[in-house]
């Protein structure tokens, strides 16, 4: 299994947090576009996911709070406890749990941007 | 003479104190190598207002009870052998006055984070052996000793000297560690001690072992554990702070220092 150095990961979820606070401000400034409870009626939500621009953003944002977060509890899980059997698990565990999280959110956003659902 | 050792013991009771004021200690006892049970002993002492938490322990050990276990060398802050955790903080118990308390009672416990050898005696192997890996000196190929030229000095400018001999005033007490939440929780992380002397290595422009050192610290147990509390800087008595140590250690990690 290849291995990151430790900076990297950090930089990466340094990154990834500069990045999802970003698009969060974007995401919530589209709020003012309209009356905020207006901009969560259903048809608007969805209108949202059928924009091509907007489901790019909620995909990047899925992506990189998908990163962060499990890096962060994999750095939390990492300290409540040692040992290299325990460590191999938590590492794969989260990058499962991060794949499956991007994979199934990526699956949400294409059919509503399709259409499908 | 007032007669204040509540028991004496018989060879020391004639020792003569000219103090009124009198302190109650509380000290923390256990002998891992014996049984698992804690509890503490209570004693009073006379106390000057220069007395320290030492001076109080030592007057126990000599009047009182001759078997409190503490260890202690130079009394002057200087060799870090008497870190405790004193009123629930660590501190050198030499370097602490019982009139800077402001309390009636004193409560000595051995630091937390290091195994107990006996009542405020600590093991501190995890201190010295994370202190040997990061290198904690100067790495170079060339020596100050030379075949040809004989003995020469590596010069360094007072400017660069500023960059880390606030670092270099460490004296390993511990008690860094010993305040360190992450320490209590991850049992193989390096540490602030260990970090802080790599930063101050690192910064020492004759060193040539920077990329060895950031290696050994760039680890899934390293560095990158400290949330920045600050405790290790709030309780060190040398005024060294880890907690910026690490803070511009991590810049070397993240390219912004070189």
């Amino acid at each position: 299994m290849m291995v990151l150095r430790e900076s990297i990961i950090m930089k990466i979820h340094y990154g990834t947090a500069l990045g999802a606070l970003f698009l969060t401000v974007i995401h919530i400034m589209m709020r003012l576009t309209q009356d905020f409870h207006e901009s969560l009626e259903y048809e608007n939500v969805i209108a949202n996911y059928e924009s091509v621009g907007y489901a790019i953003l909620l995909g990047l944002l899925l992506i990189l709070i998908s990163v962060h977060g499990f890096n962060g509890l994999r750095v939390i899980l990492l300290e409540m406890n040692q040992g290299p059997t325990y460590e191999k698990l938590v590492t794969i565990g989260c990058l499962a749990g991060m794949a499956a999280l991007i994979a199934y959110g990526s699956r949400t956003i294409i059919m509503t941007n399709m259409g499908m659902l | 003479m007032a007669t204040i050792h509540p028991k004496l013991s018989d060879e020391l009771s004639q020792t003569v104190v000219s103090s009124t004021k009198s302190v109650k200690i509380k000290i923390k006892r256990s002998n891992p190598n014996v049984n698992s049970e804690q509890k503490f002993d209570d004693f009073v002492v006379p106390i000057e207002k220069w007395t320290t938490v030492l001076d109080v322990l030592l007057d126990v050990k000599s009047h009182l009870d001759h078997s409190v276990g503490v260890r202690y060398s130079c009394r002057q802050a200087s060799c870090g052998s008497c870190g405790m955790k004193i009123n629930g903080k660590p501190g050198l118990a030499c370097f602490t006055k019982i009139s800077e308390l402001d309390s009636d009672t004193v409560t000595v416990e051995p630091m937390d984070n290091y195994p107990v050898v006996r009542d405020l005696a600590v093991n501190m192997d995890r201190m010295i052996n994370n202190h040997k890996k990061v290198m904690p000196y100067v790495i170079r190929e060339d020596s100050e000793i030379d075949a040809e030229s004989g003995i020469r000095e590596f010069l360094q400018s007072p400017e660069n000297v500023e960059k880390y001999i606030q670092f270099s005033s460490c004296i390993k007490c511990g008690l860094c560690n010993s305040a360190c939440p992450t320490m209590s929780m991850d049992k193989t992380f390096v540490g602030p001690q260990a970090l802080a002397q790599a930063y101050r290595y690192i910064a020492d422009d004759r060193d040539k072992g920077k990329n060895k050192r950031l290696k050994v610290i760039d680890e899934s147990h390293g560095i990158w554990r400290c949330h920045f509390a600050g405790s290790c800087s709030q309780v060190c008595p040398k005024g060294v702070d880890p907690a910026m140590g690490i803070q511009l250690l991590r810049g070397y990690l993240l390219g912004i220092r070189d």
